[in-house]
């Protein structure tokens, strides 16, 4: 019996290491951009498409690795913060060359913050650079050393280098030439890009071989998600980013090795009540939204655990706050997770002088409390939650009228008109330092949901959650921010001005073709580490054809 | 009896039944459109749920009395509406012919231009939010009637053209006839296969429009249900493959347009 099993092993291992063998350098990757790259120049870009394209084609000083969530040196292998935060100090990996032969030097970076912090390139990504008045000083004493000062300090500045691809000052081939490990080589607009493998990228494995081991990718331009599913089940494709949760369920039904669940993302579903001032709403519901009970009675009263089981099949986990646990630094674990309790929600909303008579909630002036809950047309999962929601206030006799709308009609309620009770939209949190939060958590903010631009805090709370963010910025360390930004989350999750309701799970199809996937749940989930990935022998088409 | 008169009365009997059972759905079923079975979502039939459950678990059985209440009343109501426009208009074109009939046919050919989707969800934009369900539901099939004319005055104009230079109009024209009564007692009459047709045409055209229009907002809002928002739930056609069930309600649709075309006379008995 033991020999048998000796035997077993043995032969796993073997088998395992034949296919390890077999898995080659070389072969094409297919997966799908959702959208026409807007650029190729790494310091415009602004879309999800372009974002990709310059994940696996720039090199950066520091990469983030999505799965430990920690900074890393690339092309800088070394790097220090100055104690006022307005300085860093690159050292930089010497021999280095972009794709076309030319030479990577100090002087590459200093023309990349140059372009990236000139007022006139309209960078998004040097925006979040811009911490105060006046210029940058770039300062390069070597060909392997890079000084940069920023006027003003910045919150988690090591971290923001992420997204900072350098671009060449001297390359004819200009922004086409790059550090990353692959680089454009074609471009059918509408159709496909496609990425080869770049001969000069520095990184080897641990056997000495060159990276990357993918000889292409080949990007297809494909907007519809189901027929994207279609043609990876068809062989077509071999990833695909992000999967919904019924997609995922029929995938992991007829194939589950590969639908993969990298767990609980960094997006949240909330649901949040109009506090504008001037909103044409009438007074006594302006005074139902405002008062912290109310609100908190509709968080308890919410069944976050029948979301996350009907609307998303499972694959979603009930929220906590404005952090999800994705977010292994910035969340506040202190929190106490949401509970479902429709007594306790009545016994609030008593407490704020509500009264349930005859199954039906009227306040203290006798006005039935009925609102409607605007959410965008054409999301089946928020259309699903919205009904819901409805059904789980009916029993503190709420009347809710789902009301769906246009996004272009929403956005212009959201932000205009105010001419709407309650919103239910999703949170889309790619960044994981809360000072990408900024315009979401200062009461100035445009994305200050329940009550934006506001020229002074409406309340005493949001004065403390706009003084803490501003100290959080200026923090001298991680730790210090870190206590300040957990105290923001335990004021939001004790004032509800947002209602969380659930985290998505990040569902991902690999093809089992595919050697060396390791889904994570920052973007881009399925590919992040693209430079180790292989193709299983049988499936390295393309580029040789 | 003969075959196609026992496949009327077949076609008569199940509407009616349908019908009756819409607006009788209080008393057919035990439960409310709205609750939810959140223990047994997409539940296949049982005794408990004779049609089985929607993906939140309401009861679909409830969900198919009363959206057949919502349906068969109000889409009938719009497709007659734009029938009624298009028969006085079409066959008025048709029959005067002059600068009438372009400024008609230009009128149409303009509304057929015009992107109705964007027309309505402008109008739900409009709209305040705080509008009860019922009243959103009557406005968009109201909406849809007066809106759905022009393509039925099209055909309605063609056949009233045909008809201007027949013996008979003529005849009738040198006897005195009014205008009036030219187009109401000649015309119409012999236009009556174009309209019924147009009409009934029109009903399950309203009815999957206003599935179209739940997804952008504007039509039968939840919890409330319809044919066309049961119907939504069957766009993924591998939900219907995993609940086969799910796919009652467009069973009961064909077999209502069945009955419908069944219970019309046949032409040669209308002419």
């Amino acid at each position: 019996m033991i020999a048998r099993s000796l035997w077993g092993g043995l032969l796993t291992v073997l088998a395992a290491g034949s296919l390890a063998a077999q898995a080659q350098s070389g072969g094409e990757l297919h997966f799908c951009l959702h959208g026409e790259p807007k650029t190729f120049n790494p310091i415009l870009v602004d879309d999800e498409a372009s974002e990709n394209i310059r994940y696996l084609t720039g090199g950066v000083l520091i990469r983030l690795n999505r799965q430990t969530q920690s900074l890393e040196p690339a092309l800088a292998s070394s790097w220090e913060i100055s104690r006022d935060r307005r300085t860093i100090t690159f050292h930089l990996r010497k021999g280095l060359r972009f794709s076309d032969g030319t030479p990577f030097t100090s002087e590459d970076v200093a023309y990349t913050i140059k372009l990236l912090m000139d007022p006139q390139t309209h960078s998004p990504t040097g925006d979040a650079f811009r911490s105060g008045e006046g210029t940058v000083d770039v300062k390069t004493p070597a060909s392997d050393l890079v000084a940069i000062t920023f006027p003003a300090a910045i919150a988690g500045l090591d971290g923001l280098f992420d997204q900072v691809a350098v671009m060449s000052a001297h390359s004819p081939k200009k922004e086409m030439a790059v550090l990353g490990p692959f680089f454009v080589a074609e471009y059918k607009a509408g159709s496909y890009v496609l990425l080869r493998r770049n001969p000069n990228y520095w990184k080897h494995d641990a056997q000495g071989n060159p990276l990357p081991y993918l000889d292409s990718i080949r990007l297809d331009i494909q907007r519809n998600r189901d027929i994207e599913l279609v043609r990876f089940r068809k062989g077509e494709l071999q990833l695909i980013g992000r999967l919904d949760a019924e997609q995922f369920e029929r995938l992991r039904h007829d194939d589950p090795s590969a639908a993969r669940n990298a767990g609980t993302g960094l997006d949240a579903e909330e649901l949040w009540f109009n506090q504008v001032p001037s909103a044409p709403l009438p007074e006594y519901k302006k005074a139902w939204f405002r008062t912290t009970e109310f609100r908190k009675a509709i968080s308890s009263a919410i069944n976050r655990d029948d979301l996350c089981r009907i609307v998303y099949n499972g694959y979603a986990k009930p929220a906590y706050g404005p952090v999800s646990p994705a977010n292994h630094f910035w969340f506040n674990s202190a929190l106490e997770s949401p509970k479902y309790d429709p007594k306790s929600a009545l016994a609030l909303l008593a407490r704020a002088g509500f009264k349930f008579e005859k199954e039906i909630l009227k306040d203290s002036k006798g006005n039935r409390v009925e609102f409607n809950l605007v959410t965008n047309s054409g999301n089946a999962s928020r259309e699903k939650m919205a009904a819901m929601i409805q059904q789980d206030l009916s029993q503190l006799g709420i009347k809710v009228n789902v009301v769906t709308l246009d996004f272009p009609s929403l956005i212009e309620r959201m932000t205009r008109t105010f001419d709407y009770d309650a919103c239910l939209l999703g949170l889309v949190n790619t960044d994981l330092d809360p000072d990408s939060q900024m315009t979401v958590w200062l009461s100035s903010g445009e994305n200050h949901q329940w009550n934006p631009n506001q020229k002074t805090p409406a309340t005493a709370w949001e004065a403390e959650i706009d003084t803490l963010m501003r100290e959080q910025a200026g923090a001298p360390t991680d730790k210090e921010r870190k206590a300040k930004f957990d105290r923001v989350q335990q004021l939001v999750a004790e004032q509800a001005p947002f209602i969380y309701l659930i985290n998505k799970d990040v569902l991902i199809a690999v093809s089992p073709s595919v050697i060396g996937t390791a889904p994570v749940v920052l973007n881009p989930q399925a590919f992040w580490n693209a430079e180790i990935l292989r193709l299983s022998p049988g499936t390295a088409l393309g580029a040789q054809k | 009896m003969n075959p196609s008169r026992w496949l009327r009365l077949c076609g008569a009997a199940f509407l009616c039944a349908v019908f009756l059972a819409g607006l009788f759905a209080g008393s057919v079923t035990q439960y409310s459109y709205a609750r939810q079975f959140r223990e047994s979502p997409s539940a296949a039939p049982s005794s408990v749920h004779v049609f089985g459950t929607d993906n939140l678990g309401r009861d679909l059985f409830t969900r198919v009395l009363y959206g057949t209440r919502i349906s068969l009343l109000l889409a009938p109501a719009a497709a007659l509406l734009s029938t009624v426009i298009a028969a006085v208009f079409g066959s008025f074109a048709g029959f005067t012919g002059g600068w009438m009939e372009k400024l008609i046919l230009a009128a149409a050919d303009l509304s057929m231009a015009l992107p109705l989707l964007f027309v309505l969800l402008a109008l739900r934009a409009w709209l305040p939010l705080d509008i009860p369900p019922l009243v959103s539901v009557i406005a968009t099939f109201v909406l849809l009637g007066l809106l759905g004319w022009p393509a039925s005055l099209r055909v309605v104009w063609a056949a009233a053209r045909n008809l201007r230079n027949s013996d008979f109009l003529l005849l009738a024209k040198a006897a005195g006839c009014t205008r009036s009564r030219i187009i109401l007692r000649h015309m119409v009459p012999n236009l009556r296969p174009v309209l019924l047709a147009q009409f009934w045409i029109s009903i399950p055209l309203y009815i999957l429009t206003e599935a179209t229009l739940s997804m952008l907002g504007l039509g039968v809002m939840e919890p409330l249900p319809s044919w066309g928002n049961l119907l939504r739930g069957l766009e993924d056609f591998s939900i219907v493959r995993a609940n086969p069930w799910r796919a009652l309600p467009l069973v009961l649709l064909v077999l209502s347009m069945i009955s419908f075309q069944l219970i019309l006379p046949a032409q040669e008995e209308i002419t």
